[in-house]
């Protein structure tokens, strides 16, 4: 019996293996994708590592150093200093953390009640349940993200916490629509039927048999959309509606820099540019993974 | 087909219903003191008083919303807390910027999207390809903000090739207004060096604005011209020895026109909250920058008048794209009349 488990147990990890390595296949032929996750691995490790990695970590924050503020790029600071002195490569990279974590946080909170609603909504198809879902998703989605973002954050205190929590909350009908899209076609089919018919109850058919077919296209989703929130959090901080100064935020750090333009141009382009890459990033990994599972609803 | 277009016409009415009380919702549960925002800090109680009751503030939620509704229907959104006029007058003066703005974006992504995909399609594999890939990732992950900074750096402030900000410069005359557009409102009136002038400061905006779009559309255009170049009617049409440029305007371009249109239409309200940064950035008087104000100021009424415009602008525009389509593809025509 115990011999029996094992060697079932063994199987299966095989067939994963060979599940991955095929992925992993696909994925690698496309050099572009294998660019983007270099490029995540690295910002990832950075963004990390950040404090241990940058030259001065503690000009990240609140740092003044006038003697040495608006130096151009040099050996010394890679990317320049900003007007009050702080090393602008060591920004970029704190920089970093919190962009990131805004897109975990964001996705974090959105995509759970969006899946959930929209597995609701697609298996209820027909009844009221998917009307009041659906019209509901479509309200937030009659205005493009940024804007009712703005308007939200406009409302509250401007802080990280707050962008966060707005940002979060724009963004489950995303999912909701998504998922109704590929979970609907699936309420007809056998699998569903055949589970229905056993007597299995309704938590069982929506996250055990609907959700994993799912995964695929929500998980595409995700890592293209960890770009798209960052944008967004990088526009809501260059409005000034973001995390607040000392905050090393790549779009305040923008906004900052911009005044000085064209004369200190390094404390804009070069943030301006991490941005770019780290969106960059996500879109090509998004796009890989969009390979990898065939997906074409995302 | 009548019988589908007023279907989505109760959507969107209904769509629009629900926005109004999402904004409606936002802007009044959020802590803060309308009254106090719209007064600053020097008023006294009475006038704060006087306020609450000219906005119906003293009431309660849902007594809000139906006054709000009733004035609505009468044309009047409310006064700007920030202007102090009228948010109706504020947005008729403040649109016409923004529209002109973005139609010129939609009018420069569609000639460069559609010229890129053309030559990127047909020439597949080749430098071209090459770099009209690269420019659609960049175009894709850049935010419009930094767009507009690095084209303000390298154009207006390193080159001095374009002017930097705002609509015609401080001392050149505006022409009349007529229809709010600065162009053609300068061409109306016959001055021609400041429709010219005009331009040249629409160009970096709009550019800032259009660069996601042309990349989205070469995109597309340039896979529909791969998947139908290998087709057997092209390559019939080409043994009838039709001339290239025929074949790819009058057989290639056709199938992806469809996705255009649709992808123009789901733009337009992309391209209105973009403006939110670019307008800001190039200081352009526009609709955007107006919302951004109120926005801040913390301004109720324009803030609840804004939302709406633009959720209506997305709904018209979506609804008219729909009619087009039908349009244009027969098979959805003859859908819809059976459905």
């Amino acid at each position: 019996m115990r011999q029996e488990r094992k060697a079932d147990f063994l199987a299966t990890l095989a067939q994963r293996r060979r599940t991955l390595a095929k992925g992993w296949y696909k994925y690698s032929r496309n050099p572009l994708s294998v660019l983007g996750l270099v490029l995540l691995v690295l910002i990832g490790l950075a963004a990390g590592l950040a404090p241990h990695i940058t030259p001065y970590p503690a000009q990240a924050g609140a740092y003044t150093d006038f003697k040495n503020a608006g130096r151009p790029p040099s050996g010394e600071h890679l990317f320049g200093t900003d007007r009050i002195g702080r090393d602008v490569f060591t920004r970029v990279i704190f920089g970093y953390r919190f962009s990131l974590l805004l897109g975990i946080v964001v996705l974090g909170l959105g995509v759970a009640p969006g899946v959930v609603l929209g597995l609701l909504a697609g298996y209820h198809r027909g009844t009221w349940i998917e009307s009041v879902i659906m019209r509901v998703t479509d309200v937030f989605l009659a205005v493009p993200p940024l804007v009712l973002a703005l308007a939200i954050t406009a409302m509250l205190t401007p802080n990280l916490l707050n962008e966060m929590f707005a940002i979060a909350l724009l963004w489950w009908p995303w999912y909701c629509r998504l998922v109704f899209a590929v979970s609907s076609s699936m309420r007809s089919q056998f699998f569903v039927r055949e589970a229905e018919l056993s007597g299995a109850s309704e938590g069982h058919i929506l996250f055990k048999e609907m959700l994993p077919n799912c995964l695929a296209p929500i998980l595409t989703k995700m890592t293209l959309d960890m770009g798209i929130v960052i944008l967004l959090g990088a526009s809501l901080s260059f409005i000034g509606l973001g995390a607040q100064p000392p905050t090393p935020c790549l779009g305040t750090m923008v906004a900052d820099g911009a005044k000085r333009l064209p004369g200190e141009w390094w404390s804009t382009i070069f943030p301006a540019l991490a941005i770019v890459i780290v969106i960059l990033a996500f879109n090509l990994v998004g796009d890989g993974l969009r390979d990898v599972f065939a997906v074409e609803e995302v | 087909m009548a019988k589908y277009i007023g279907l989505r016409l109760v959507q969107s009415v209904f769509v629009l219903f629900g926005l109004s009380i999402l904004i409606f919702f936002i802007a009044r549960v959020v802590p803060g003191d309308p009254a106090r925002a719209m007064l600053g800090y020097l008023a006294t109680q009475d006038q704060l008083q006087a306020v609450r009751v000219e906005m119906h503030l003293d009431k309660s939620f849902p007594v809000q919303y139906y006054y709000w509704l009733r004035d609505l229907f009468h044309g009047n959104l409310g006064r700007s807390a920030y202007t102090k006029r009228p948010v109706v007058t504020d947005l008729v003066q403040y649109v016409p910027a923004t529209l002109e703005l973005i139609l010129f974006a939609t009018l420069i992504s569609l000639v460069i999207g559609q010229a890129m995909g053309i030559l990127a399609g047909y020439f597949r594999n080749s430098w071209f390809d090459g770099v009209s890939r690269l420019v659609s990732y960049l175009g894709i992950a850049t935010p419009s903000f930094v767009i507009a900074i690095l084209l303000l750096f390298f154009f207006s402030q390193i080159l001095h090739l374009a002017p930097s900000v705002g609509r015609i410069p401080i001392m050149t005359q505006a022409p009349p207004i007529r229809t709010g557009f600065m162009v053609i409102d300068s061409l109306l009136a016959g001055q021609f060096s400041t429709a010219l002038v005009a331009l040249s400061h629409l160009v970096l905006p709009a550019f800032s604005l259009a660069m996601i779009h042309i990349a989205q559309e070469g995109r597309i255009t340039r896979s529909s011209i791969v998947e139908n170049l290998g087709k057997d009617y092209i390559t019939m049409h080409r043994v009838h020895g039709i001339r290239t440029s025929r074949l790819v305007f009058k057989y290639l371009l056709r199938p992806s026109i469809i996705p255009t249109v649709t992808v123009i239409g789901l733009d337009f309200a992309f391209l209105m909250s973009n403006a939110f940064l670019v307008e800001l950035v190039f200081m352009w008087p526009g609709f955007a920058r107006y919302a951004l104000t109120t926005m801040l100021n913390k301004d109720l009424n324009a803030m609840v008048a804004v939302v709406l415009v633009i959720g209506l602008t997305f709904a018209v525009v979506n609804l008219l794209v729909d009619i087009v389509i039908t349009f244009l593809d027969p098979t959805i025509r003859i859908q819809r009349r059976g459905g």
